[in-house]
Parts: C-alpha cells; sequence; structure tokens
C-alpha cells in the first residue's frame, strides 16, 4: 500500500514520462541498399508504468531498445528519456573478472557514489534481489538465473528512472524463468521503476506487463496495443493470462502470416 | 486489506524459499585438487621424463658412441657445477643473465603496454604500425646484435637494446589480440554502466583483454631471453661479466663441452623456472578466477 502511495505521489512530481520515442525511424545499410528496420515507431512509457514490446523475428524491438538505450541514433524522429536508462541482455554480460558484489559496485562508482557507500549499497541491492551471501561470489560460480538476478541488481545499481529488458529471461529454463518474472514484478512494486521489456513470448508479456505493445515485422510498425488490467501478483497459469495471451497470439501469427503470401 | 497483505508476505516467503531451493540445485559445487593428485599427474611425468633422458644420455656415454671431448658424461657435467658452485661463480653466471634478462623485460613491458593499448584502440595508429609490429615478431632478434653494438658499442644498453627489440613487438601484440577478443557484449554494457573513453579502457577493456595480455607476456619473456643470450653470445667484452651466454662463449673457445652443457641447461632451468615461478600462476590465477580453466 505505502509503496503505491510513493509511487504516486513521486509521478507527481517528476517528468510525465520515463521514455518518449516519437516518430522514430531506422534503417540499416543492407544488401538491397537501405533496409527500413523500424517505420514511424511512437510509443510513451509513463514514469512506473511496465511495457512490453512484442513481436516475431525482424520487428526490430531490440533495435528499438538499443536506440532508447543511446547505444545507436535513430535515422529519424527523437528519444528522450528521463536520465540514462539501465540495460539489461538476454546474456548476464557480467563481468568475469569481478565478484558479483565488485560488479554492483563498478555500476555504483561509474555513477559517482563514494567509495565508503558502495560496499554497503551493493549488499544492499544482492538483498533485494536475494542473493545475500553472493557478494564475493564470482560469476562462474553461479547459476543462469542468479547471474541474471546479479545483473538485475547491477541494473538497478544506475539508480535509473528506466529499465530496459532485452528478453533478460529467454535463455533460463521454465522453472527459473517464472521465479524470475515472480520477483521482478516484485522489485518493480517496490520501487519507481519503470520498464520497457522486450519479448518474442506472449504469456511472458502479458504476465509481468501493464501495457503490451505488438510490433509487426520488417518494417517494424506499432500494430496493436492492449492494457492489461489483470491484478498483480499474478501467474503465467492463471486463466485470464491465458485468455489474454490467446487474443494476442492471434494477433500475431496474423502479422507473421502476411510475410508469407506475395 | 489485512487479508492482502498477509498474502503478500506468504507470496514472499514462498518466491523466497523457491528461490534458495532453486539456487541451491544449481549451483556447482568446485573443488580444489588434492595434493596427492597434483603431485602423481603433474609432477611425476616430467620428472620420469629427465631420468630418462639421464639414463640414455648415461648409456650412450658408456657405449662410447662418440669422443668424450663432444659428448662428456653426466657426472662430467655434475662436476663442471660442483666447481662453479665451489668456487661461487655459479649463482653469479646466473644473476649476471637474470638480472639483465628481467630489467630488459620490465622495460619491455613499460613501453610494450602503453604501444599495444595505442595500437589497439587508435585506427590510424593500428593502420599505420600494425602490421610492422606483428612483421618484426618474425624477425630473429639476433638480427638486431651487429646494428645495436654499431650503435651502442659493446655494453648494457646494447643488451637493452636488443631485449627490447625482441619483447617489446611481442608484449604489444598480445595485448592487440587481447584487445579484439574482448566481447562486443561487455563493451556495450560497460557504456550502459556509464564506461566510456578513458573509463572504459581502464574498467572494461583492460581487465577483459588480460589473458590475451598475459600471454603476450609470456611470450615476450621468452623472445626477452632468446634475445639476451644471442646478445651474450655474439657481443663479449671483459666488462660486461659473464653472464650464461658468455659461459657458453668460453666453453667453446676453452673447448670445454661440459662448461657448454653447463651453460646450455642453466639457460634452459632459468628459462623453464622464471615460466614456472612467474607467468604460469599468474595466468592459471587469471584464468581460473575467470572460470575459464577447464578441468582435464
Amino acid at each position: 500500500m505505502a509503496t503505491a502511495l510513493a509511487k504516486a505521489a513521486d509521478a507527481g512530481t517528476s517528468v510525465e514520462y520515463a521514455a518518449r520515442i516519437e516518430h522514430v525511424s531506422k534503417s540499416f545499410a543492407g544488401p538491397a541498399g537501405q533496409q527500413l528496420v523500424l517505420d514511424d515507431i511512437t510509443l510513451d512509457v509513463a514514469p512506473g508504468e511496465f511495457v512490453t514490446l512484442l513481436g516475431a523475428s525482424g520487428c526490430g524491438k531490440s533495435t528499438l531498445l538499443n536506440l532508447v538505450a543511446g547505444l545507436d541514433k535513430p535515422s529519424a524522429g527523437g528519444i528522450s528519456t528521463d536520465g540514462r536508462p539501465a540495460l539489461m541482455f538476454q546474456e548476464h554480460a557480467l563481468f568475469p573478472w569481478l565478484t558479483a558484489g565488485k560488479n554492483i559496485e563498478l555500476a555504483l562508482k561509474l555513477r559517482g557514489v563514494p567509495k565508503s557507500e558502495r560496499r554497503d549499497k551493493a549488499e544492499e541491492l544482492l538483498e533485494l534481489v536475494r542473493l545475500k551471501g553472493a557478494y564475493g561470489k564470482r560469476v562462474h560460480e553461479l547459476s543462469g538465473g542468479m547471474r541474471q538476478r546479479v545483473a538485475l541488481a547491477r541494473a538497478l545499481a544506475q539508480d535509473s528512472k528506466l529499465l530496459l529488458m532485452d528478453e533478460p529471461f529467454a535463455a533460463l529454463d521454465a522453472i527459473t524463468r517464472d521465479v524470475l518474472h515472480d520477483e521482478l514484478t516484485r522489485i518493480w512494486r517496490e520501487t519507481n521503476l519503470s520498464v520497457l521489456f522486450v519479448t518474442h513470448n506472449v504469456r511472458e508479456a502479458v504476465r509481468l506487463a501493464e501495457r503490451v505493445v505488438l510490433l509487426s515485422s520488417r518494417p517494424g510498425r506499432i500494430a496493436r496495443e492492449w492494457t492489461v488490467d489483470i491484478p498483480q501478483p499474478r501467474r503465467i497459469e492463471d486463466a485470464a493470462v491465458a485468455e489474454l495471451s490467446v487474443e494476442i497470439t492471434e494477433q500475431l501469427r496474423g502479422e507473421i502470416r502476411r510475410h508469407g503470401q506475395h | 486489506m489485512a487479508s492482502t497483505e498477509t498474502s503478500a508476505v506468504k507470496d514472499g516467503n514462498d518466491l523466497a524459499g523457491l528461490e534458495a531451493g532453486l539456487d541451491a540445485l544449481e549451483t556447482v559445487q568446485t573443488r580444489r585438487v588434492p595434493f596427492r593428485k597434483t603431485l602423481v599427474e603433474k609432477i611425476l611425468p616430467p620428472a620420469v621424463a629427465v631420468l630418462l633422458v639421464l639414463v640414455v644420455w648415461q648409456i650412450l656415454v658408456w657405449a662410447k658412441v662418440t669422443d668424450s671431448y663432444k659428448l662428456p658424461a653426466p657426472s662430467a657435467v655434475w662436476d663442471e657445477v660442483r666447481e662453479a658452485w665451489l668456487q661461487g661463480t655459479l649463482l653469479d653466471y646466473i644473476w649476471t643473465s637474470v638480472s639483465r634478462g628481467l630489467l630488459g623485460f620490465l622495460m619491455a613491458l613499460a613501453i610494450g603496454t602503453p604501444l599495444g593499448l595505442v595500437v589497439a584502440r587508435v585506427k590510424f595508429v593500428r593502420a599505420a604500425i600494425g602490421p610492422i609490429l606483428s612483421g618484426l615478431q618474425s624477425l630473429p632478434s639476433v638480427a638486431w646484435v651487429p646494428p645495436a653494438v654499431l650503435w651502442l658499442g659493446l655494453n648494457d644498453s646494447m643488451m637493452y637494446a636488443v631485449i627490447l627489440l625482441g619483447a617489446v613487438p611481442s608484449i604489444a601484440n598480445g595485448l592487440v589480440s587481447g584487445v579484439d577478443q574482448v566481447p562486443p557484449l561487455f563493451l556495450r554494457a560497460g557504456r550502459t554502466l556509464g564506461a566510456t573513453g578513458l573509463r572504459g579502457t581502464w574498467h572494461i577493456v583492460v581487465p577483459a583483454a588480460l589473458p590475451g595480455y598475459l600471454a603476450g607476456l609470456k611470450q615476450g619473456w621468452a623472445f626477452s631471453w632468446r634475445s639476451l643470450m644471442a646478445a651474450e653470445i655474439i657481443a663479449s667484452s671483459p666488462e660486461l661479466g659473464i653472464g650464461l651466454g658468455q659461459l657458453l662463449e668460453n666453453g667453446r673457445t676453452a673447448n670445454s663441452m661440459s662448461m657448454v652443457f653447463l651453460a646450455i641447461l642453466l639457460i634452459l632451468i632459468v628459462g623453464i623456472a622464471i615460466d614456472l615461478l612467474i607467468f604460469s600462476p599468474l595466468e592459471r590465477w587469471v584464468l581460473r578466477s575467470r572460470g575459464l580453466l577447464v578441468k582435464s
């Protein structure tokens, strides 16, 4: 309850969006000249909102995330974010020469947190992802799920308003993924974080998001949007989740089918 | 309200328990290898090999396959060792060369490291001197001895010049290939964390390139040692003192095969010892801490 109130209060004082994507297009030089990957995407992520971007391969969802992250520049249109966003990848991308704790401390250091506070902060973040004893563990000593949780803690260490997630759980087994969904929902609800989450998994999109945005492929355009008002905490096997997933899957299949017709 | 609060707490506890279970199930236990196993698998085989060489050598001497001035008995070489030890010159020979070699290597390290970083990170510099740097690696460093003598004369600086010309390219090249092999994902992750420019180089590129850099250092040491021996054999002068290369050359002029054998043996032992005592542990430590050391 208290967190929900804090969230609402915060939303009132800060900017009205965590990310604003306006008429963004992106093309790359391909074998057949310029290839349009993203076509006129306009999307706002509100403060504290959880949005999933859903699409088949070739819809440019990862490209869009890279643009929002500032790793690449759009060919047309504009993107503005409230501060520098944090980014989580499908691979954990933890640095193997550092321990779990030091990985988090590096993010704190690069953000300018003074040395004396880093250790405590890192321990706190590890506790948030329920990895209390993992501070001194090397990356290779952790399981896949634990690695992604450390990666999440490292992303949170950036203290960004917006967390971008590029299929972060795609490489995990189903049970671990399920647990990490619960974990992500819990942390998202405990913090003020806005999340833009990319996936090709319809159920995952519905399980997590307040809003699901479906992208068509080649070029990526916004095909449709759904507001998901199933109350949290949800489960991936909930009937309501399944019902909406069926509807979205139908639409997604339609989008994919169009590409086989010409 | 109260009921939702408690159910949330219960949910949280369930999740924590589930997660703890998954973590325990999926964590791999790593154990250190017991000493006995190391002894049997790592130390025993080379010891047996050395013993075998000594036995074959002794048999060849007994069989008188050639004159004794061409093939001295192991005992004759051992006498040479003992005599040098008793005269107190054995450690002098070794120290003269090792101190030169290590100092030269440290200088090569100080020059090769920034050079490698610049070549790896600055496109223009790479295009300009990258190929020359790799080409230099295939040039036998003994080729540098005559020009170094002409430029600098018969002194220690000549030795160091030869070491540098031999070792700097391999150290720089090792660093360049280390940097080239840094996974792009680390660079992207670093950039999203705010590690760009020099901070990116320091926090991401350098540590990520460390394994390749260490391999370069190892090779750099081998090159330093070989270059130094070449320089010591060719350029002899009383002021330079007697190092191992000089000892080898003295053995040849004195027609003493046992002294020649002693010198070769010492050169070999020092080369192996430095590698075994400094570079191998360093490399193993770096690889093990990253989980890259696969147990065979």
